[in-house]
Formats: C-alpha cells, structure tokens, sequence
C-alpha cells in the first residue's frame, strides 16, 4: 500500500489517471469497431508532428522563464519560412530544406527581441508571453494580406493579393518526413523520417543541456543570483534560452505542415502554444524544471487522448466530443501545473 | 522580589534535528524584575523566545524539553495568541506597525472601542463604528505609563525610528493583563537619546510591575538597566547572576567563554608579505540594509583580514559590492591591476572569490547536486570540468569530472551527504555552507572574501570551517578577507581586524587587541565611549 501510494505521488496522479484512460480508449478501440493499428499509427504520426513543438518548451522552462505561452511567435517565424520558400518556387527536399532555413533565421530574430522584452518583466514571463503570443498573431493577420506575395498557390485567386487562410503544400513537400523510409503494414504506418526528425532534434536539446553554455542556462533558471555571482549574464542565457525556444517552435511548425499537408495562417498559430504546454505538463514537467522524458511521454498521451477519443467517442455515442475533450484535458492540464510550482513528477 | 515569580522557566532544551541549540536552561523571573538575556549570535536567545511564544515553528520541529510555568501554573502556548492571553508581550526587532495607521489605530488594532448603534442590533457587530474619542484616551493611557510623548493621531511612516518603537512597546502595554514584555533588540535601530529614553520608560515599567525580559548586544544598557542578567553560550545558561556591580567586560567574557583564551595564540604563525594584494579607495556600495560609504582598505599578501561592525553598519556590503553583486563604486586595485566593478566574471577571472553570507539565496544551487554546486563557478569562469569536442566549437560538460572533485571535497570537508548526486537544498545548514566553501576553492582563488561563514551552523561545523580557511590560509597561500557579525571569532582567526561603522571603516586593529576597544570602534569611536560587543540579532 505504502508503494503504491509512494508511486502514485512520484508519478503524478493526473498522469496517472490520464495514461490509464488512454490505455482503456486502446483496450476497447477494437470491440467499437475501431481499427487498433490504424489509431496505433495515427498517434505516432501526430507525435511526429506535434514532438518539437513540445521540445520547444524544455529551453525557456529550464532557464527560468516558465511555459513558452508565446510559442505563436516561433510558429509565424515558421511561417513565414515556409511561405517564401513556395514563393521562391522550391519544391521536394530543396523546399522542406530552404523552409526550414529561413524559419530558423526569422526565429532567431524574433527570439532576440521576444528575449528582451521578457527580460524586462521578470517574474511575469508567462503572463507576457501570452500575450505577446495573443498580439503578434494580429500583427500577422495584417502582414499576410499585405505582403508582396505572387506565388499563385497561396494568394486569394479573385483578389490577386493576399495570402489564403489555407495553403496546401501538395506538390511542394508534403509528407516529405512522414514518407520518408516509412514502413506500411495493411492500415498501419510507422512515419519514420518524421519520428527520426524528431529524436534527432530531441538529441540536439539533450546534448545543447550537457554543453557549458547549456549549464549555465540551466543555473540561471535553477538560481538566477547564483547564476549572476559565477560570472555568468543572466539575461543573455535567458535571451539564449528564448531565442531557442522560439527556433525550435519554428522548426516545430514546418514539421508539423509536412505532415498536416497545409500551411494555415492567420489565426493558425494562436492556439499552437496551449497543446505544446499541455503536454509538456501532461508528461510530468513543471513551471521550473522539464526533462526528455517528460517530452516523450507527454507528447504520446496528449497525442494519444486526440487520436483516440473522436475515434472511439464517435463510435460508441455518435457524437463528436473530442474537441470538448481536448479543451478539458488541456486546460485542465495548464491550470493543475500552474498550482503546484514546484513538485517535479519523476 | 521573594514573590511567586511570574515566569519560570525549567531545564528548556530544544534540538532542531540534529542541531542542538539549547539545552537545561533554567531561570526566574520576578515581577517588576528586569532581567538582561545576553549572548553571541547563535546562542539559543531567539529560539528560547520563540519557546516561550509557542511559536509553530517549535511545534512542527518536535517541540522542546522541559516546561514553562506562568504564576506557578504549568503552561503549554500552542500558538503565540495562547502567550499573549497569558500576559506576555513581545516587541520584535523589526517593526510589525501597519504604516498608514495612526499611533492609536497601530496600539488599538483588532482591540478597538466600538459605538454602540441600532445598526449592530440588525446587521450584526461587523457594522460597528470605532469610538475614536474612547480609543484615543486608552492609547494615551497606554502611552503614559512609559512616560513619553507621542502623538496618537501622528501616521506611523510620518515617526522618527523611536517612536515607533515606542508605539509597539504601547501596544503591548495596551493589553488588560500584561505582566511580562520581551524586548528584542530595542535599541539597535534608536538614536543615543532615544535610547536613554526608552531605557527610562523600561524603569518606570519595572516600577509598576511589569517584569521585562531584556535582550541586547549593547551591554552597557544591560550593565545600567538589568536587576539581573542571563548569560547563554552555545545554547547554555552559563550564568544567571545579579546585574549589580558586574562590568560590561566580564559579561563579555562569560557570553565568548574559553575561546576569549585561546583567540590570540593561533595568530601570528605566519609571515605576512608587505606587498599589499588588495587596495581599495572610497568604495561606495548600494546595498539595502547594508550601505558602504566610503571604505578605504590595504589587503597584505597572505593575511586573513577580518571585518567586523554591527548589523546594518555596511560590514556585507564590502564584499558583495566588491564582487559585483550590487552597485558599486570606487577604486580597487588587485596586485597593482585596476579591478572593474559591478562585473562579477571579471572579478572571478582575476581569482577572487567569494562564499556568501546567504547560503540559499546567493551561495546555492538548491534544486541541484552538490557537484553541480561546487564544480559550476569554476566550470564557467575557468572552463574547468568540461571537454572540448568538434575541435573546440563546443564545449561539453564533464559529468565524471564534476563528480570526482565533489567526492574529494565531500571527503576532505567532510560533508555529510548521501553521495555527491544528492540535491543542496536537502543538506543542513553546516553541510551547505561547506559546500560553499568548496564552490570557492574550486576556484583556487587568490584572494578568497568570505562572508559570515559560521552563521546558523553548529559548533562542530563552526570549527571545521574555520580550520578549513586556516589551512588554506596556510598551505596555499590564500590571502583571505573574513567578515563576521562575531567578534571572537574573527579574533580568533583573523591578523588584522577592521570594524565598520556607518558605512566607513571606523579602525584597524591587530586581533590581540582588548575586547574594549574593539567595541569602542564598533559603536563609532568618535561618540561616546559606549562599548558593544557582537552586532546583529537573528
């Protein structure tokens, strides 16, 4: 009983509850009717999608800047990477690869600043970063209709300017990762390019947290004065952290359009960051401390809970709760974390 | 005074873990009787008080030994209201005043006089108005039996420091049944004449009965107003003898005990270079509570320098400005090279270092190991601990590096600790600080500052530490700056001691020098003779 109890507080109970849920959507999947190894692949492939995007949390938590709520800002920094690479007329790998470029290099930028400007409201990261997600999707909302673009697949077709809300990447790199070495059994499919992707990308945080600079971001978050009298800047490692956080987010996002098969702008990136963080939290990290792990086994049960609830929801009651179920469980995820600062699940 | 006595205290002891802080004390108080409680910083005054409290804090550390009696009555205060209703006031060090209230409002609070109003018969007591002519004259009242003047109706941010401190010892006064007030510290934030004042209000006090438990550092207030004064050294009453004809020496003496001995003969086994390693002139640091004004310092190659002073006096202002860790300003040379200020690598890259006195808010790492704690300074300023890889673009964290120079620091501080993994924040207080310790001489610095590296750690730890700097001192050369709120301490380690008062340094004198005059310096030697020993309560 004492066991029980001890890993009941060590595992978190809401993770808990949540893993044996989703274990239970699985275990009844095949008497409703539902295909397992079809749900099976179609939550690895939203893992693929949506990994990085998480990933892009660990920086700005582990430096002490709390949940990256502005991850919109990396997500229009990817953006705009992919759109002017379909500008520019790229197609196949070239494309994927020139997307990917420009949306680290528009990420770094707005990074930068988004680092400055939280390091000028300490204490309130979280708070600002909502709303510097909130406020920069608007500006974007403008820019789309008013930049110079040409490129016929992505303008509205009658007005001759502006971007579409919608922009598929049919024929420029659609499934380019999730196609990649990809194995295909009956209805199940393992999208392996974009699962490597991910791991890689994965591998590149863990190895940045094991470098010098890496550990200074991490006692910068651990404790900040610390940090401050061993000679390290505090806000450039907090600006470091961001800045990483806002590339990865971009990253994220073109990852995730692969495999979506659209590019969805305008009001798009506003709801990208509240999935990212609650699963993130879902895997056990905190406001101040997040490993790999929680990455990896948030990703897979936040992922997991979507790609099973509509499926079997709809095929037991006939009606569409996965949307009302997605809201709960992220939100309710959001909330839970952002009361209890401290404790780590392991 | 052959009388009941209103407060016994018998054979109190109190561990907090495995830290003892108080054992068998034992004393009386009479009514009317004004006892002095003296010792050094860490003697067990603050917890004996927080005892008699009741304070949880006690509770939720396993209680104490022994028992209180009130009047004869054997008492058990669960919580501080339990004390208050039993007629014991205190008056803490730091103001608990609520600023925009007036003296009345602040004396009165929660205790007000209410209007008696058909408004209450309907809606209930919470609707009452406050009877602003009854309250006034009950804080007069209050206010009259210490025999000063204070405006009731004045706001309390508007008051000098002493009168506020006078209000809170009315409040106290205020209460129906008051027989007993702890004084804490009264006088440290008051003006000379201000605490003749109030030394005089405490007579008047005593004249009527109320019995008053005395705690200061300044001894000349406890030789001139205590019937009778309580000795405690490391948590032990060592004496408890009448006030009468004793000298603020011998009090000193018995509150530093066997190691006022044994101060002098550890000095002086070394040679001191003449080349001075450290210069520093007019160093102005802003740190709250702790300004620096104006600090003038020629630091020899090899000697431990001590800084000593009151609390608030600027003594941790020297080294955390010097260190960059808040604004300063001035000239320092080190070996005759300017040091930049306000920039804490640059600092640590000329091999100073430094061990705060805020273990968990500056020295400390909580959430990570030990061997994250000792080994990062180092890792980041010196680029120790970690290899290069990709031909030096990278530079990638040694984590068995990090482990083995914990373990050596583990073995040779003898840190008590479950392996070098184990969290800081999880560590007592004597553990911690050695870890700190550690952190810095990682470093190997040459010039090591360490700020109040004894303080809240027990004896045993005490003496570890400071045999620690002694041997680093010795074997390696270090040139150390100590600075502590205890006297004897820094007597017995340090060469040259210089005291700070009000932001400057008041005097150096080599640690053999009288306790007397150490004091002297302490308390602004250009003002009265009034000695003091030992700043700063906690």
């Amino acid at each position: 009983m004492e066991g029980l109890k001890r890993f009941i507080a060590d595992f978190g109970l809401p993770r808990l509850i949540i893993a044996v849920f989703l274990f239970l959507l699985f275990a009844v999947a095949p008497f409703v009717g539902v295909s397992l190894p079809a749900a099976i692949s179609d939550t690895l492939i939203r893992v693929g999608m949506n990994g990085i995007m998480v990933l892009a949390m660990i920086p700005m938590i582990q430096s002490g800047c709390g949940l990256n709520f502005g991850l919109s800002l990396g997500v229009i920094a990817g953006l705009l990477g992919s759109t002017i690479s379909i500008e520019m007329g790229l197609v196949g790998l070239l494309g994927f690869l020139m997307a990917v470029l420009l949306s680290q290099g528009f990420g770094a930028a707005f990074g930068f600043g988004y680092g400055k400007l939280l390091n000028r409201v300490k204490g309130g990261e979280m708070m600002i970063a909502t709303y510097v997600g909130f406020s920069s999707v608007m500006i974007m909302s403008i820019a789309w209709l008013v930049l110079p673009y040409k490129s016929p697949t992505m303008i509205w077709g009658f007005a001759g300017t502006g971007l579409r809300t919608t922009i598929s990447v049919e024929g420029f790199w659609r499934h380019i990762l999730d196609d990649f070495l990809a194995i295909q059994i009956a209805d199940f499919k393992f999208p392996t390019g974009a699962i490597l992707v991910f791991l890689l990308v994965a591998l590149a945080v863990w190895a940045f947290f094991h470098l010098k600079l890496g550990t200074a971001v991490t006692a910068v978050g651990s404790n900040p004065i610390y940090a401050k009298a061993s000679g390290i800047s505090v806000n450039k490692m907090r600006i470091v952290s961001v800045m990483m956080s806002t590339m990865l987010g971009a990253l994220g996002i073109v990852v995730f359009q692969q495999s979506f098969g659209f590019i969805q702008l305008y009001d798009g990136p506003l709801y990208m960051a509240f999935p990212a963080v609650a699963a993130i939290l879902i895997g056990g990290a905190s406001v101040n401390k997040a490993t790999l792990t929680h990455v990896f086994l948030g990703t897979l049960l936040y992922q997991g809970i979507l790609t099973m609830t509509p499926s079997i929801f709809n095929a037991v009651m006939k009606v569409d709760m996965s949307d009302v179920i997605r809201i709960i469980v992220s939100n309710g995820m959001i909330l839970y974390a952002l009361t209890r600062k401290t404790k780590v699940a392991k | 005074m052959e009388a009941v006595p209103i407060l016994s205290l018998r054979n109190i002891g109190k561990a907090f873990y495995e830290n003892r802080v108080l054992a068998d004390v034992s004393f009386d108080v009479a009514p009317g009787e004004i006892i002095g409680l003296v010792g050094e910083n860490g003697a067990g005054k603050s917890t004996l008080m927080k005892i008699l409290f009741g304070m949880p804090v006690i509770r939720e550390t396993g209680g104490f030994e022994g028992s209180i009696l009130i009047d004869g009555k054997e008492v058990d205060f669960r919580t501080p209201f339990d004390a208050l209703d039993a007629g014991i006031g205190m008056v803490h060090q730091e103001f608990s005043l609520i600023p925009g209230f007036t003296t009345t409002e602040n004396i009165l609070l929660n205790r007000e006089s209410f209007q008696n109003s058909i408004l209450i018969d309907i809606f209930g007591p919470r609707i009452s108005a406050l009877d602003r002519m009854t309250m006034e004259s009950r804080s007069k009242k209050a206010i009259d039996k210490l025999g000063v003047t204070l405006d009731p109706n004045m706001l309390i941010k508007e008051m000098p420091v002493g009168h506020k401190q006078f209000t809170e010892i009315a409040r106290e006064l205020g209460r129906e049944n008051v027989k007993l007030i702890v004084l804490d510290e009264p006088t440290a934030v008051l003006t000379e004449s201000e605490a003749e004042t109030l030394l005089a209000s405490l007579r008047i006090l005593s004249a009527e009965g109320i019995a008053i438990i005395f705690i200061s550092h300044r001894l000349r207030e406890v030789v001139e107003l205590c019937h009778r004064v309580v000795v405690l050294r490391d948590g032990h009453l060592v004496k408890d003898y009448p006030a009468k004809g004793t000298t603020t020496k011998e009090i000193a003496s018995l509150m530093v005990g066997r190691r006022m001995e044994s101060a002098a003969e550890e000095t002086h086994r070394k040679d001191i270079g003449s080349g001075s390693v450290l210069t520093v002139e007019k160093l102005w640091v802003d740190m709250p509570g702790e300004r620096v004004r104006s600090v003038d310092l020629d630091i020899k190659q090899g000697e431990i320098f001590g800084i000593g002073g009151l609390a608030g006096q600027g003594k941790l202002g020297i080294p955390n400005g010097l260190m960059g860790l808040y604004p300063a300003g001035g000239t320092v040379t080190l070996h005759g090279q300017p040091v930049p200020l306000n920039a804490p690598r640059a600092v640590l890259e000329r091999k100073m270092a430094f061990v705060s006195e805020d273990r968990r808010g500056v020295g400390l790492l909580l959430d990570e190991g030990i061997d994250w704690n000792i080994a990062f300074t180092a890792m980041q300023v010196q680029d120790k601990y970690v290899k290069p890889i990709l031909g030096g673009l990278f530079l990638w964290r040694s984590d068995s590096a990090m482990v083995d120079l914990a373990k050596e620091y583990i073995d040779l501080l003898e840190i008590k600790c479950t392996g070098p993994g184990q969290r800081a924040g999880t560590l007592s207080g004597g553990n911690q600080q050695k870890v700190c310790l550690a952190k810095a001489f990682a470093l190997r610095p040459d010039l090591l500052f360490v700020s109040e590296p004894t303080r809240g750690i027990d004896i045993g730890a005490k003496h570890l530490v400071l045999d620690t700097l002694r041997k680093y001192n010795r074997e390696y050369g270090t040139t150390i700056v100590m600075i502590s709120s205890e006297l004897e301490e820094l007597r017995s380690i340090c060469d040259r001691i210089g005291i700070v008062y009000e932001g400057r340094i008041e005097g150096i004198l080599p640690s053999t020098a009288p306790i007397e005059e150490f004091g002297i310096l302490m308390a602004g030697a250009d003002k009265d003779v009034a000695p003091a020993v030992a700043g700063g309560g906690n």
